[in-house]
C-alpha cells in the first residue's frame, strides 16, 4: 500500500486543510488534486513561473529536499518570499514528511 | 477592418496547430498574442525542458516544438499581431467583431481561444494603487530610453532584463539604483560584472536584499520606500522606476466575455469544443469539460474537431467533407505539395 503523508495547508485567511497526500506526489499536486485553494500551479510543475509559492513551517525547512538554483530564480518572481519561501512543486513528499505544515501566502503572482 | 474565417487568441503550440486544422479546410486565420513572438509558455517559460509526450516525437523541446509547428503551417502564410491582446468583442447577427489592444479590428465568424492560462503580462511590484504611477514614470518594459536621461532611475530585479538596463542606462543616466531581493543574480555572469564594476566608478548602487515597500508621489512618482531583509527601511527620491519582474499568465478581458466559466477554465462541449457563445470556441489549456486533461495533445485533437464547426459557420453554402492529407489533392494544393 503507498503510504500517504498528511500535509496541513494553511490558507492566508486561516482555513486549514489536512490532507493524506501520497508519498510521491509534491506538495502542489496535493493541493491541486484536492481543490486546496490558494496555489495557482500556472506552469504545471516545470518550476517555472512561481505561483505554488508557500512558507514552509520552520521545523520542517531543514527536513525537506534542499533548494535548487533553479527554484532560487524562480523564487525571485513569488509574491512576498521570506526565508522559509519554497516553490511547492519542488517539494515531492515522501513518509518521513508525515505531519508537514505549510503556509499560503496572500497571493500568488 | 480585417475579414478572416477565423481570429485565434495565443500563438502557443495548439494555436499555432489550430492555424493547419483550419488550413487545410481552406480557411485563413489570424493569430492574436500578447508576446512578441508565437510559442506561449512553451517558450517564455520553458524553451529548453524536454517534453516526452508529442506523438511520434520522443524527445523535443519547446523552442523545437514552435519551430516545428510554425514550419508546418507556414504554406498558409498566417498573419501574426503580436504584442497586443483582444479588448473587446461585440457579435453582430451571426458574426464576431475583434477589437485589440492596439485598435486592430477583425470581423470573423469564429473565434478560438487557446489561450492556455491567459496573456503573458508583466509582474508588478507589490504595492498598492502604482497604477497611477504607470506610464508616467514607473514602466516594466524600456520603449525609449533617451527619457532617462540625466535621471535617477530606480531599477527593480535580478535578470537579463534589469542588469542589461542598468548597464545601457548607466551610459546617459544621472545615477542608477539596482535593487534586488537577493544578492545573487540570474543575469549573465558578463552583464553582472559590468555592473559591478559600474558600482566602483559611482554610477551603479547595488541594493540587494531589498524589496519595495511603498512608492510615493503626488502625480507621478517621488519615493520609493525599501525594506531590507533585517526590517531595515530606505527611502530613495527617484525620477524614474524600471519594475522587472517578470511575466505572469492572467486571463485578462477573456473572463468579461460572457462565456461559462469553471474556476479559470472556459466550459466547452466535446463535440466541438465550442462555449456556450455560437462561434467562440476554446481550445488547449484554456478549456474544461468531463476528462479534460491539460495537455499539448488534447489541444491539438480539441483544435482538429473546433475547425470542422468553423468551417460549417465560415462557409454555410459549402458541404464539409472529411478529407485525409495522404490523398486529397485538394489540401495538397493547400499545402503546396507537388
Amino acid at each position: 500500500m503507498t503510504y500517504m503523508p498528511k500535509v496541513t495547508y494553511i490558507e492566508h485567511n486561516g482555513t486549514t486543510h489536512e490532507i493524506e497526500v501520497e508519498s510521491g506526489l509534491s506538495i502542489m499536486e496535493g493541493a491541486i488534486q484536492n481543490g486546496v485553494p490558494g496555489i495557482d500551479a500556472d506552469c504545471g510543475g516545470a518550476c517555472a513561473c512561481a505561483t505554488c509559492h508557500v512558507y514552509v513551517k520552520e521545523e520542517w525547512v531543514e527536513k525537506i529536499s534542499e533548494i535548487s538554483e533553479s527554484e532560487k530564480d524562480m523564487l525571485d518572481f513569488a509574491f512576498e518570499t521570506k526565508n522559509n519561501s519554497r516553490l511547492s512543486c519542488q517539494l515531492i513528499l515522501e513518509e518521513k514528511h508525515d505531519g508537514l505544515v505549510v503556509n499560503l501566502p496572500e497571493k500568488q503572482g | 477592418m480585417i475579414k478572416t474565417d477565423a481570429v485565434i487568441v495565443g500563438a502557443g503550440p495548439v494555436g499555432l496547430f489550430s492555424v493547419f486544422e483550419l488550413g487545410i479546410l481552406g480557411l485563413n486565420a489570424h493569430v492574436i498574442d500578447n508576446l512578441d513572438r508565437a510559442g506561449g509558455q512553451c517558450i517564455e517559460l520553458y524553451p529548453d525542458k524536454p517534453i516526452y509526450d508529442i506523438p511520434a516525437l520522443p524527445e523535443c523541446t519547446g523552442e523545437s516544438l514552435t519551430k516545428n509547428l510554425l514550419k508546418q503551417i507556414k504554406p498558409f502564410q498566417t498573419k501574426f499581431h503580436y504584442n497586443q491582446r483582444v479588448e473587446k468583442l461585440e457579435k453582430k447577427n451571426n458574426c464576431w467583431f475583434v477589437t485589440t489592444s492596439e485598435k486592430v479590428q477583425f470581423e470573423t465568424p469564429n473565434i478560438i481561444i487557446a489561450a492556455g492560462v491567459g496573456s503573458f503580462e508583466p509582474r508588478k511590484p507589490p504595492i498598492k494603487n502604482i497604477e497611477r504611477f504607470e506610464k508616467i514614470n514607473l514602466f516594466y518594459s524600456v520603449k525609449d530610453k533617451n527619457k532617462f536621461k540625466d535621471q535617477t532611475v530606480c531599477i527593480f530585479g535580478g535578470g537579463d532584463s534589469a542588469l542589461d538596463w542598468t548597464v545601457e542606462l548607466s551610459k546617459i543616466a544621472k545615477k542608477i539604483f539596482l535593487i534586488h531581493r537577493r544578492d545573487e543574480f540570474r543575469a549573465a555572469q558578463h552583464t553582472v560584472d559590468l555592473a559591478k564594476d559600474l558600482e566602483k566608478k559611482g554610477k551603479v548602487d547595488f541594493l540587494t536584499r531589498y524589496q519595495p515597500l511603498d512608492f510615493q508621489g503626488n502625480g507621478k512618482l517621488e519615493k520609493i520606500v525599501i525594506k531590507h531583509d533585517n526590517g531595515d527601511l530606505k527611502e530613495l527620491n527617484v525620477d524614474s522606476v524600471l519594475a522587472f519582474f517578470g511575466l505572469k499568465m492572467e486571463l485578462g478581458p477573456i473572463a468579461n466575455w460572457g462565456l461559462d466559466l469553471e474556476a479559470k477554465s472556459l466550459k466547452v462541449n466535446t463535440e466541438n469544443f465550442q462555449t456556450n457563445e455560437k462561434g467562440i470556441f476554446a481550445i488547449g489549456d484554456i478549456c474544461t469539460y468531463p476528462g479534460k486533461i491539460k495537455l499539448i495533445l488534447s489541444g491539438f485533437h480539441e483544435g482538429a474537431l473546433s475547425a470542422q464547426e468553423c468551417f460549417k459557420r465560415a462557409r454555410p453554402n459549402e458541404k464539409y467533407i472529411f478529407r485525409f492529407t495522404t490523398s486529397s489533392s485538394d489540401i495538397h494544393k493547400r499545402l503546396g505539395v507537388k
